[in-house]
């Protein structure tokens, strides 16, 4: 901030207030983007400003979900071949313990409430609940066959799990940790993401390219389902998978897996608005705190694209791919 | 001769081709037909839907409409160098030539006003183009449509100063057409206007190599790093060196005493 220094601001309270001001933008723009690199058994560390690999970190064997720490002292990673949940500390970007999920953790999510882990065991047919804190398996949950996406609700009343060979979302009741509505869904179900107001489920499916919401107060039922075409794009290579919601209401971001695109849905209407050009085979997305930039992870490139989501849907615009390692998968944005 | 009489030489010339690129309005249209053809036929028919890779000066990932573009433009002064050129030889045949070369002003400085000319239309042509890409959604960054302007000066020299040399050679109008192709296609197929460079090297390493060497690539490149408000400063040494020797092959060319124009019967040679 050399300005600063050769401005001849008067040292009054006020001007240490602007000061702040002035950094406050800073402060806010550095936050960090973690992407799991399937392949390389690494986690890229992005510069949320200045758009650059910072930080390499070595973790198990075969790195995809990721999530935070209720606290935000720690990066949870599930690490399939390992099968265990790696720890890494957000202050020392290390490894520092490393917690057994059971057979091929594949998607974890974690409890707002509780400090506990739910984890997708695809081979074991069930959702392990583990204890971060106490470092234990608090039980296990049976769903359908190969359960692969999950999702919480914002108040933590309600799991769900979707399981890609039967091809139905379980929804599960946390407080009795059981499974108590299965809907059918589009073919291989593969992520869940729940509206800011927990009113509504949005679920992708990978092979039907289509996206199913599920109403979560009333009924439970699929109410509406999303459709994706994109122009000059075969059919079967539009496949909906990672997704993101902002928070105010009104948009929606659907990963289309090898069509190579972003789709931007309207959450009130559910019409699709725009689909942004990203990198090869784009498979799960992060937006910032702020909500202004989405990150995406493009496996078969080998990047991560940056798309300015700030301002109006005309306004949407992929302004950088970034290298990273090989075939990332996830990727998550420091809160 | 002073300076004034320069500029009035200056406005001569550049006034009379302008009035004859207006006053020729299908000369107009057609110069924009061509490459909006391109861009929404050619393009949309072959849009590589998945994205054209990521490639400098681009930061991510690209449509195809994005990316031929700059090759567009570079075309549209590239068919306007030539037909600059073409109209030289016309000149020549109506006689009109020998007024402006009989003047007593330098002839280097003649030709290089006919250049300017040539090229100021060149550039009203392409602004044109940008302007109905931008409003079909290819957008460059605002800055990027000032920053080109250097870059369209210097490539209009270099296609005008190419076809001036080539015009030089030619006796009659009917000659030129084949010239036109031998000259046109080749230079604008084998570049990097339609697609990038790596992607011509994994269907052909000589065509790569021959592209690599072709001067109008490295001006379709420094088109496309300018709009994007980057310097490729490789291409743009490479471009300025070309045009020099061009423009000076054609002044020697034009020379009465030592050119081509002695011995084609040109006004020169008369």
């Amino acid at each position: 901030m050399s300005f600063l220094g050769t401005t001849t601001i008067k040292r009054t309270a006020s001007s240490a207030t602007l000061a702040v001001f002035l950094l406050l933008p800073t402060a806010v723009l550095a936050e960090r983007v973690f992407v799991s690199n399937e392949k390389d058994n690494t986690v890229s560390v992005i510069d949320g400003k200045t758009l650059e690999v910072v930080e390499t970190i070595n973790v198990g064997r075969r790195p995809r979900a990721m999530a935070f720490s209720n606290d935000g002292s720690e990066l949870f990673v599930a690490v399939g071949d390992d099968e265990a949940i790696d720890m890494i500390d957000l202050a020392s970007l290390k490894v520092v313990r490393s917690l057994a999920s059971g057979e091929d953790p594949e998607v974890i999510r974690v409890d707002p409430n509780q400090p506990y882990i739910y984890v997708s065991n695809e081979d074991d047919n069930i959702v392990s609940v583990l204890d971060y804190q106490q470092r234990r398996r608090v039980t296990q949950i049976p769903v359908g066959v190969e359960p692969e996406g999950l999702g919480v609700s914002p108040d933590g009343r309600w799991l769900i799990a979707t399981s890609e060979t039967s091809n139905m979302a379980h929804i599960i009741d946390l407080e009795s940790m059981e499974a108590v509505h299965h809907r059918l869904v589009g073919a291989r179900p593969r992520y869940v993401e729940f509206t800011e107001d927990g009113s509504k489920a949005w679920v992708s499916a990978e092979i039907a390219g289509k996206v199913a919401i599920i109403d979560m107060q009333d009924t439970f039922d699929v109410i509406h389902s999303i459709d994706f075409e994109v122009q000059g794009v075969p059919k079967e290579a539009v496949q909906a998978v990672g997704m993101q919601l902002t928070s105010d209401g009104r948009y929606a971001f659907v990963a289309l897996g090898p069509s190579n695109r972003v789709a931007v849905v309207d959450q009130q209407s559910h019409e699709v608005l725009d689909y942004l050009l990203v990198g090869q085979r784009v498979w799960h997305l992060a937006l910032n705190v702020g909500e202004s930039r989405l990150f995406t992870t493009n496996g078969v490139s080998g990047d991560v694209t940056v798309i300015n989501v700030e301002g109006d849907v005309n306004d949407f615009e992929a302004i950088r791919s970034i290298p990273v390692g090989r075939f990332p998968w996830g990727v998550i944005v420091e809160p | 001769m002073n300076l004034a009489a320069y500029g009035h030489c200056l406005r001569g010339v550049v006034g009379r081709e302008l009035l004859r690129f207006l006053h020729q309005r299908s000369r107009f249209v057609a110069a924009l037909v061509r490459p909006l053809v391109w861009l929404f036929v050619f393009a949309a028919g072959f849009r590589m839907a998945l994205g054209v890779a990521m490639t400098e000066p681009y930061q991510t990932y690209v449509l195809y409409e994005v990316y031929i573009v700059p090759g567009l433009v570079g075309m549209i002064q590239l068919f306007n160098g030539m037909q600059s050129s073409l109209s030289m030889v016309y000149d020549r045949e109506m006689g009109s030539m020998r007024v402006l070369l009989v003047s007593p002003f330098p002839r280097g400085y003649l030709l290089m006003c006919k250049l300017l000319a040539g090229t100021l239309v060149s550039i009203l042509q392409v602004y044109v183009f940008l302007a109905i890409a931008y409003l079909y959604g290819i957008q460059a960054p605002l800055m990027g449509y000032v920053l080109v302007l250097p870059a369209l000066i210097v490539t209009g020299f270099l296609v005008g100063a190419l076809g001036m040399l080539l015009s030089s050679a030619v006796r009659q109008l009917e000659n030129f057409a084949g010239i036109m192709n031998f000259v046109i296609f080749p230079m604008f197929f084998l570049s990097s206007a339609l697609y990038p460079l790596w992607r011509l090297r994994e269907g052909s390493e000589l065509i790569y190599r021959i592209a690599v060497l072709n001067p109008f690539t490295h001006a379709v490149e420094m088109i496309r790093f300018a709009l994007y408000e980057q310097l490729n400063v490789e291409a743009t040494l490479i471009v300025l060196a070309t045009t020099l020797i061009l423009l000076w092959l054609a002044i020697i060319a034009y020379n009465p005493a030592k050119g081509m124009m002695t011995q084609r019967g040109g006004p020169g040679g008369e």
